[in-house]
């Protein structure tokens, strides 16, 4: 790989790659995210590249493998440029074909997408409703770049911003514009990026400072973060050096959590890539500008996405979150001035600066600029990661993108912010997406994981969940919250056995109130949100549970009974898949279920076809 | 992290190294790579459980001595990251997501059935030592969900139904990528391109 040593020098070698380029060039790409990777992405790249191979199209048809595009519910997908034809779902079977039909310059219309009313193919992907709705800044880039390929990341303008930035040589500029165009933490508590590098780069010098990426994304259901990391690498190490830069920070770390192997795989590439190509280490470019950046993984634990428990953690101790101040701004790694920044927010630095910080603003919401990733998953019938401007509405978002739910059940509620967050429900659909207003209805923003939960779905079951998940969690520092999660998951328990008390719901909340308002570290503080929010706004739900001992989602175990309809034709495929031989009947008769024996497993419920198995 | 180099070069054992000094030599080795390493403990043990499986007391007293860390800060290290265990695990790991994505669709059911069909709780190891079932918070393709992955293949839109052949294809080693399972619960009826 070639060595650059100047900002012309790189320059002429992104121009020369872009004279290498054909935009028009028939290309099949594939995304290979994690998801895509799980629903089959592999099988069509090994079948592409020996159908191009075979057939002869080597020069007629170009493969792009890349990250995730979004819209995982439709994996493995493949888009088909320039008419960017979007397949979904394609079988090892279908991509012979589109291979085929892709050299001759033909859409297949029987493999494309259809219109939901009127049946009518959609040949376009911007045109598919999921996408037409988004406004794709960031995301969109992944369909463009290979991310185990640099060259791809620096023909679609990558690092283009970054050396900008070191020819104008003003690292004021740069704090100027981050701070005007508005944009704000995506990590979820919301803080202004530019009046963080600020504080930075005020620090004094000498003894070094660090720039840290957050892709500990410990939010269950959301995957932002991993698809950005998976799909465009380069954009996050582009943010860091232009930070790097406007700040005066010496060292970088990203820190990644472990579960994300695909992730780390792909960053490890880039910043290899980006150290052999000169754009990492010392003298950058030949300006004498010093930046590096390094990988530290996590070994699970969900309180490390709090800062000052990261920096432990990067420093290899136990993640234990410590009082502030001082702030990690003044004393974090080593004691030493550290800013650290969400995956996302990272990503959206190039965009600034390639957009201008005034166009930037310009998109979303006055104090709420640019877009946000969702990650659109549960009960609804499109999920995948969506990208929107910030204050467009939960229902915009479920109903337009989404398309509501995803079988014939109402959808009751979307929980955002993970387990700091809360639950919203449908009667608050109305509610624009920025920072303040989901604060305001008792949630929060958090890294943007929206889960939809339809009417079979419990929320003293949900509460139980998120109390589960922060008991586990809690790193046990602050007696409030170790003891207090824990109690509020026995309280919880109970209610979902039958066995709460309506002064329970009383006690619930002050406990709630108390974990708030006493534990140190921002997931003590949240803890209660789940808690306090499914009260808040499903009451009535606690109260079926404690007074008539009955679970109206049904997923309550102890509360619930199988029993088994007349719409049942005695086919026996529940007495089959039935674990404990607790069904039995005549062929071809009603079958019947012993109560004694059923363990509630549903198994007899999910494996019937004539809806003839009733949970009450 | 400093390393103590004395560890290092200190004669193990006068004979022909056992199996237990190899074990010692191969975790020197592995703290040594991490030597003045950012976060050079947790990287280490890591490396540890990538080449033994688990982290047991033995290692751990290595590490300490090798590193000059007291056995408490490393115990301390190895019991706070879900990522270690101190337990001996089996050939291949089975993880069932409960991220809250795959909780609402079914995921509790999902880990009931392997815990019937392995014979094990969540956490546990089969007595072959042929699988350790255990539970994460999210693995990230909630979209897909329920997942479960075994060793490095995911397997979505997992259902009860679909457990038994997970844990037969895993035993008859026949894991060659990613298999899908289709979904039975989210079929999104506008698709007509392809089931």
């Amino acid at each position: 790989m070639a060595h650059l040593n100047s900002i012309n020098h790189f320059r002429a070698f992104q121009g020369r790659l872009a004279g290498r380029q054909d935009p028009n060039a028939p290309t099949v790409v594939i995304p290979a995210g994690t998801c895509g990777q799980a629903s089959g992405a592999n099988e069509l790249i090994r079948t592409a590249k020996t159908e191009i191979r075979k057939g002869g199209l080597g020069g007629r048809v170009a493969l792009r493998v890349t990250g995730c595009h979004g819209f995982c519910q439709m994996e493995p997908s493949v888009l088909v440029e320039p008419g960017r034809t979007f397949y979904p779902r394609v079988s090892p079977e279908a991509m012979v074909r589109i291979v085929q039909a892709t050299a001759r310059g033909e859409v297949l219309d029987d493999l494309l997408l259809t219109e939901p009313g009127t049946g009518e193919p959609i040949g376009c992907q911007d045109d598919v409703p999921f996408f037409e709705r988004q406004t794709r800044t960031i995301l969109a880039r992944n369909e463009q770049i290979d991310p185990t390929q640099i060259d791809s990341y620096i023909v679609n303008d990558g690092y283009s911003a970054a050396v900008e930035t070191l020819e104008r040589g003003d690292p004021g500029w740069v704090i100027h514009e981050v701070k005007s165009s508005g944009l704000r933490g995506r990590g979820g508590a919301g803080f202004p990026t530019g009046v963080k590098w600020e504080l930075l780069a005020k620090q004094a010098n000498g003894r070094g400072k660090f720039l840290v990426c957050n892709a500990d994304e410990g939010d269950p259901g959301a995957y932002m973060d991993r698809s950005l990391l998976e799909g465009n690498p380069h954009s996050i190490i582009e943010g860091m050096l232009i930070a790097a830069y406007a700040t005066g920070a010496t060292e970088g770390i990203v820190y990644v959590r472990n579960e994300y192997p695909l992730a780390i795989k792909h960053l490890r590439i880039a910043l290899r890539q980006a150290h052999e190509l000169g754009l990492l280490g010392s003298d950058i470019l030949g300006t004498s500008f010093a930046f590096d950046i390094m990988l530290v993984k996590g070994a699970g634990a969900f309180v490390c996405g709090e800062e000052t428990a990261l920096i432990r953690s990067i420093e290899g101790k136990m993640g234990e979150p410590r009082q502030r101040p001082p702030f990690p701004i003044e004393q974090g790694i080593d004691g030493k001035p550290t800013a650290i920044n969400n995956v996302e927010t990272w990503a959206n630095i190039p965009v600034v600066f390639q957009a201008g910080a005034r166009a930037f603003a310009e998109v979303g919401t006055a104090n709420n600029s640019g877009t946000k990733i969702f990650s659109l998953v549960g009960k609804i019938r499109n999920t995948g990661l969506v990208e929107v401007p910030m204050g467009i509405t939960i229902d915009q978002i479920v109903r337009d993108i989404g398309g509501g739910s995803a079988g014939n059940t109402r959808i009751k509620a979307v929980q955002t912010g993970g387990p700091s967050g809360g639950c919203i429900p449908a009667e608050r659909f109305d509610l624009a997406i920025d920072y303040d207003s989901l604060a305001g209805a008792g949630s929060i923003m958090g890294s943007g994981g929206m889960i939809v939960m339809d009417e079979a779905t419990c929320m003293v079951d949900v509460a139980k969940y998120f109390m589960h998940f922060l008991k586990d969690e809690s790193c046990g520092k602050c007696l409030t919250c170790r003891k207090g999660t824990q109690r509020m998951y026995e309280i919880l328990d109970d209610i979902a056995n039958g066995k709460g008390r309506r002064e329970d719901l009383d006690l619930l909340e002050e406990l709630a109130l108390a974990v708030k308002d006493t534990a140190m570290c921002g997931l003590g503080q949240t803890a209660p949100n789940p808690v306090l929010s499914t009260l808040r706004y499903f009451r009535d739900e606690y109260l079926e549970h404690i007074e008539n001992k009955r679970c109206p989602a049904g997923v309550c175990k102890e509360l619930i009974t199988y029993s088994i309809n007349e719409n049942c034709t005695g086919c026996g495929a529940c007495v089959k898949a039935c674990p404990e031989d607790a069904i039995s009947g005549e062929k071809k008769q009603r079958h019947a279920i012993d109560q004694n024996k059923c363990i509630k497993c549903g198994a007899c419920r999910s494996i019937c076809k004539f809806d003839a198995v009733d949970v009450a | 992290m400093a390393l103590r180099t004395v560890s290092v070069v200190e004669p193990l054992n006068e004979e022909a190294p056992g199996p237990e000094a190899v074990k010692r030599n191969d975790v020197l080795r592995i703290a040594q790579t991490h030597e003045g390493e950012r976060g050079g403990l947790i990287a280490t043990l890591e490396g540890i459980q990538d080449a033994q499986g688990y982290l047991s007391e033995e290692a751990l007293r290595t590490v300490a001595d090798a590193t000059g860390l007291s056995l408490v800060d490393v115990y301390g290290v190895a019991t706070f990251y879900h990522g270690f265990s101190l337990q001996p695990r089996g050939n291949r790991t089975i993880s069932v997501c409960l991220g809250t994505a795959c909780h609402v669709r079914g995921a509790p059911m999902v880990v009931e059935e392997f815990e019937r069909q392995l014979g094990v709780r969540a956490g546990g190891t089969t007595v072959d030592l042929e699988f350790t079932l255990e539970t994460v918070n999210c693995l990230g393709a909630c979209a897909l969900g329920p997942i479960v992955k075994v060793d490095g293949t995911y397997f979505s839109n997992v259902s009860r139904g679909a457990v038994k052949g997970i844990i037969e294809q895993s035993r008859a080693e026949q894991l060659t990528g990613a298999i899908p399972v289709v979904a039975t619960t989210n079929e999104p009826a506008m698709v007509t391109a392809e089931a």
